[in-house]
């Protein structure tokens, strides 16, 4: 057979006396012309298994075990030199971090004609001439050639990069999370780029993804991990439509969606574990619903179900193989349990009210440090946000959506505009007047290690606000205050003395969100808040929030780049581009009828969907903003010459909808 | 006997104080006790500490100072002596009053230099003298010499294998199981090294000059033990002059920015634009000046010498601290945006209170990296600017000193190499053990280099 074949792949670490297996027995194919899809939680093993075949494994990491065959040579047997060839040549890999896999001393040019030196002729004009149709081919101009990477966008080095790759004319292109770095406009046109190179070129294409709804835009086959092992091997088809393992089961169910609105996500309880734990049985025993005394004492054997379904489940052992696989038990806890109220309540004032808000980044050069210019990161934003609501602020990266936050936190100082907290003017406020606001808007930030100090305790951290914002607490006062806290969040008691790093991502959430509740805030600024969790575990962390919004009538303003959480969570959407809102609305009606076309573009970049029509167009939007005119614009479809005279201010569509677009769609 | 404190002697055991503080504060933080583990893990780090706390144990032992009394005056009342001297003096007072007249090589028992006699017949010759106390007790130096080094050579290894073997014992013994998790083969072996070294020493230092004489005629090992305690200083002390420079200008342009941030900047570039010799140079020679102007400020050579080390430290200090702190400006620019200074930015607590809480732990590593590292680079520093002559008082016994009276003798013929010979090798050794040290508490406290492993 053409194409890869991978057998009983076993990864260990050795660390002194330890030994780790991150990757325990792991085995699949990827055709010819195919497309498969290694979809696992962060930490299952998915990145070792990629760099495995590839040779290319960390010090202190080796292959245990295992084969895997190209066209039928076994390349993990291969002694290093031949290896030396393949790797780049028959078999490439890109990476996440499209950044750091260039070197930024070269232009791209030169990198992409050094890959073909490698693995090819070496006639200098015949490089050349190929270097430029590798650029055409991932829709790049070829002028770019001459670029260095730090003057491409994201999107188009991770393009450069696949052109590098490309040069070896490889059978099998691995794809270790290619898009997670980018947004979800970029990340779409990659995506339809690797998918429409894999057919015209015949290659095969293992894409690693932590993402369900990527894995079935682009896969043929999927190849769900957990815990370094196969769990489930199956056709899109069949995966999507009939998963059979619990934990396939599970991941579906837990994935936020318009369609569960109001409804209790189900939740996979527990954590991925990490190869440090040594697990009996089934792996996943610890989270399964449907576990059984067998699964924790005996590990399950691998089973095939029908000739391209297999799975790792004792519960395939009664399945007649050729029987009609069976149908997903009805979670049990998707009970409706509403969060709050669709229209939430507004009799009151609103909790946070913006008017033209700015902040401005001067750009100071030179020796004496003159300001030359502005960056714009907010320019002019109105938005309001009440009691037990959540409005969702999203757009893509860069488009000031931190910087607006952390501006109407106070954390940085609006250059001009209108900021009200409870009806109060804080933007006066200096001092002590303004320490006294601060108990009411509180903050959460992505990245769970970096939020929390990684020297307190845990407890001295939830304490640190309670300390500053209310000192008339007595120590008691404030001990029954934290336990009440970790109540809340859900964790258990004694984890008061103990330091961040012995928790994981979500229980450092958890602690985050704990530690902004103990001062009790009318506001919650939520940055991002699931996207570095596992989607398991981001389930647990979005029926939290709801539920404390429920019970204390919080408002949250909630950013985030993944619109199926803002379909699932938010009551309000406000849509942002370059520093200004192009549309805000109620969320049921903006996400299905959107009336900017920058909201459709969006929209219609969401995976799971099925890829865009036209791949490989090259991303417009790096462009300088016209001056006066639309700053959308030079990415609009919609674009007419009356655009290019005149900003579009906010106007309302509907009662509730506003959009900033002359030429609106709905 | 009066007890003397002079101002470096104060310095270096508050410095020990401060260190046995911090030793105890690491066992009780465990965050701070992990990184700590695996430093004291690491065989090469534990045998540079052991070499490391010898000499620290010779700088100790020579910064315990005191005058001798002498005898009662006619009216009963004391007197002091003049000089200084400390415990390690004392201790090593067999070398002191060894003198000869002028160079000898290691071991010998004749003087380097002929010199016109006096034959027992009256008749005049020039000849290598016999020293007066290298090898004195040698009937027939010639016929006797290697044998007797030998055997006392053999007595001296002997002597430090006992000892040594008795401390294995004793650490094997009942309380054996205490700390299974440290290198005990390195660091026995690094002791039983120590152990020979002194037992050899012991026993021949009070008969030979092992590492010679210098040009008058004092024993160079006794003057290259007496270095290690300016070495000792200049490194340490230095460092410390440096940290409230580097640590609270480095931070406050990190953290404040603005207009703090281009004083800062402005000051560091300015200082570094000046060649830092030329500084010390001028410093020194003002000092130097003014000492001599005023003789009557201190009552002792000791005292005077004293002050210029410190006023080395403090000028050296004040020179070299813009590296660290650019980088701990930098280091903090990165941590005053980390989300968990904004979430305490975002609870109103105080600036004085981020800084202690959220920053300072957070950048300590590099501080710290930073102190040992530097501590060989200034080792050096001595040397060089001792041997240029803007170091320490001429008088006092270091590594540049003798390197630079050693200057003039390696043209001679036959070389005079020991003094030389034996200021490297000291300084060698010194440098070596901080910088293994040292690079094993990078690779334990940065995490940079942490997530490699
Ligand atoms: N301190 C600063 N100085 C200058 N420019 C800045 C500063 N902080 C942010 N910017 C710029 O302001 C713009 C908005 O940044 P912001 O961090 O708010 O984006 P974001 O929407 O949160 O992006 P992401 O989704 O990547 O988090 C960006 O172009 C950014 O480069
Ligand atoms: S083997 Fe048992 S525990 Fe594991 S997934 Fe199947 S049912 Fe669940
Ligand atoms: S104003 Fe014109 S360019 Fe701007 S979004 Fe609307 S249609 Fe597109
Ligand atoms: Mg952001």
């Amino acid at each position: 057979m053409k194409g890869l074949k991978v057998r009983d792949l076993q990864v260990e670490i050795r660390s002194g006396e330890r030994r780790l297996v991150p990757v325990d027995g792991v085995g699949f194919e990827v055709a010819a012309n195919e497309c498969v899809a290694l979809l696992g939680e962060s930490g299952c093993g998915k990145s070792l298994t990629a760099l495995a075949l590839m040779r290319l494994l960390p010090e202190g990491a080796d292959i245990a075990q295992g084969t895997a065959e190209l066209d039928g040579i076994d390349m993990l047997a291969l002694p290093e030199r031949e290896m030396r060839r393949v790797r780049g040549g028959r078999l490439a890999m890109i990476f996440q971090e499209p950044m750091t896999s260039l070197n930024p001393v070269l232009t791209i040019g030169q990198q992409i004609e050094e890959a073909l030196t490698a693995h090819g002729d070496a006639s200098q004009p015949g490089i050349k001439h190929q270097a430029r149709e590798l650029m055409t081919a991932v829709g790049l101009p070829p002028e770019r050639l001459a670029a260095y990477p730090f003057q491409l966008s994201g999107g188009q080095r991770q393009r450069a990069l696949i052109a590098m790759m490309l040069a070896g004319d490889p059978e099998v292109l691995i794809a270790d999370e290619p898009t997670t770095a980018l947004d979800v406009t970029v990340q779409a046109q990659i995506l339809a780029l690797l998918k429409q190179l894999q057919q015209q070129r015949g290659m095969g294409l293992l894409l690693i993804t932590h993402d369900l709804d990527v894995a079935r835009d682009m896969a043929d086959r999927v190849a769900v991990m957990y815990a370094g092992q196969i769990v489930e091997w199956a056709s899109r088809e069949t995966l999507y439509q009939s998963p059979f393992h619990p934990y396939t089961q599970r991941l579906f169910q837990v994935l936020p969606a318009i369609s569960r609105r109001g409804q209790r996500l189900a939740q996979i309880p527990g954590n991925v574990p990490g190869p440090e734990v040594r697990l009996e049985g089934c792996r996943f025993s610890g989270r399964c619903l449907r576990v059984m005394d067998r699964c924790r004492q005996e590990t399950p054997a691998w089973r095939q179900l029908s000739p391209d379904h297999g799975v790792r489940c004792h519960l395939a052992d009664g399945v007649d193989p050729m029987a009609a696989p069976v149908a997903a038990p009805a979670p049990s806890e998707t009970s409706a349990s509403p969060s709050a109220g669709e229209g939430a309540a507004k009799a009151t004032g609103p909790v946070l009210a913006l008017q033209g808000l700015a902040v401005h980044f001067p750009v100071r050069t030179g020796l004496l440090r003159r300001t030359t210019d502005v960056v714009k990161a907010v320019d002019g934003v109105d938005l309001e946000v009440h009691q037990g609501e959540t409005v969702a602020l999203v757009g893509e990266s860069g488009c000031g959506k931190t910087t607006l936050a952390r501006a109407a936190l106070r954390l940085l100082e609006p250059t001009s505009g209108r900021l009200e907290l409870l009806g109060r003017d804080i933007r006066q406020l200096e001092g002590e007047a303004l320490r006294r606001q601060r108990a009411a808007m509180q903050i959460v930030f992505q990245d769970p290690f970096s939020s929390l100090n990684p020297r307190m305790r845990v407890g001295e951290i939830l304490e640190e606000g309670m300390r500053a914002l209310r000192p008339e607490l007595s120590g008691q006062q404030r001990a029954a205050g934290l336990a009440r806290l970790l109540e809340q969040v859900g964790l258990p008691q004694d984890v008061v003395g103990r330091y961040p790093h012995e928790f994981s991502g979500g229980q450092r959430q958890r602690i985050a969100i704990a530690r902004a509740l103990a001062v009790g805030p009318a506001l919650m600024v939520l940055d991002e808040p699931t996207s570095a969790l596992d989607v398991s575990v981001q389930a647990q962390i979005l029926n939290l929030l709801a539920d404390l919004q429920r019970q204390q009538g919080l408002a949250y303003l909630f950013i985030t780049h993944n619109l199926s959480v803002v379909g699932y969570l938010a009551h309000r959407v406000a849509v942002m581009y370059r520093g200004r809102l192009v549309e805000t609305g109620p969320a049921a009606e903006l996400l299905t009828r959107p009336g900017h076309p920058y909201t459709r573009l969006l929209l219609g970049s969401v995976p799971g969907r099925g890829l865009p029509e036209t791949p490989a167009s090259v991303p417009g939007g790096q462009a300088a903003a016209p001056g006066g005119g639309c700053a959308f614009a030079p990415r609009c479809p919609q674009m007419r010459r009356e655009c290019l005279e005149e900003q579009p201010a906010l106007r309302e569509l509907a009662p509730g909808r506003q959009a900033a677009c002359l030429f609106p769609l709905v | 006997m009066m007890p003397v404190v002079l101002w470096t002697d104060l310095l270096v055991w508050l410095l020990m104080a401060a260190l046995v503080g911090a030793v105890l504060l690491i066992r009780r933080q465990p965050h701070l006790r992990a990184p700590w583990g695996r430093v004291a893990r690491d065989p090469m780090a534990m045998a540079a500490a052991l070499v490391l706390a010898a000499y620290t144990a010779i700088a100790l032992l020579d910064s315990l100072h005191y005058r001798e009394a002498l005898p009662p005056g006619p009216q009963g009342e004391v007197h002091y002596a003049p000089e200084v001297k400390s415990v390690l003096d004392r201790l090593l007072a067999p070398l002191v009053e060894r003198q000869e007249k002028s160079y000898s090589a290691p071991f010998a028992t004749h003087a380097f230099a002929r010199e016109t006699l006096t034959g027992p017949d009256g008749q005049t010759i020039r000849d290598f003298p016999r020293l007066i106390h290298g090898g004195a007790h040698l009937a027939d130096p010639v016929r006797d010499r290697a044998a007797d080094i030998l055997a006392r050579l053999a007595a001296g290894l002997g002597g430090g294998l006992v000892i040594w073997l008795a401390w294995l014992g004793l650490r094997r013994g009942p309380r054996r199981r205490r700390h299974p998790q440290l290198p005990w083969r390195a660091m026995d072996v690094t002791l039983l090294a120590l152990m020979l070294v002194v037992g050899a020493l012991v026993a021949l230092a009070p008969h030979y000059h092992v590492l010679g004489t210098d040009k008058v005629g004092q024993d160079v090992l006794y003057a290259s033990l007496k270095s290690v305690r300016t070495g000792f200083l200049i490194g340490a002390l230095t460092t410390l002059v440096t940290l409230p420079f580097s640590v609270g200008l480095g931070v406050a342009a990190g953290y404040f920015g603005g207009r703090v941030d281009d004083a800062v900047q402005y000051l560091y570039t300015t200082l570094n634009a000046i060649p830092g010799v030329l500084l010390i140079a001028a410093a020194v020679l003002i000092l130097q000046a003014q000492m001599e102007a005023h003789p009557d400020w201190f009552e002792t050579g000791a005292e005077r010498a004293d002050m210029r080390l410190l006023f080395l430290c403090l000028i050296l200090g004040v020179t070299s601290w813009t590296g660290l702190a650019r980088l701990l400006r930098g280091e903090v620019l990165k941590v005053r945006e980390l989300d968990y200074v904004m979430a305490a930015r975002a609870f109103g607590v105080s600036h004085g209170r981020i800084l202690g809480r959220h920053i300072l732990p957070n950048i300590q590593h590099i501080i710290l990296i930073s102190v040992v590292m530097d501590f060989s680079g200034l080792v050096l520093a001595e040397a060089v600017l001792s041997y240029v002559g803007v170091g320490v008082d001429p008088g006092m016994y270091s590594f540049g000193n003798m390197i630079n009276g050693a200057r003039l003798e390696l043209a001679r013929e036959p070389v005079v190499w020991w003094q030389l010979g034996a200021a490297f090798l000291f300084m060698f050794i010194l440098v070596l053990a901080a910088n293994l040290l040292a690079d094993s508490i990078r690779d334990a406290l940065d995490p940079r280099t942490r997530q490699r492993t």
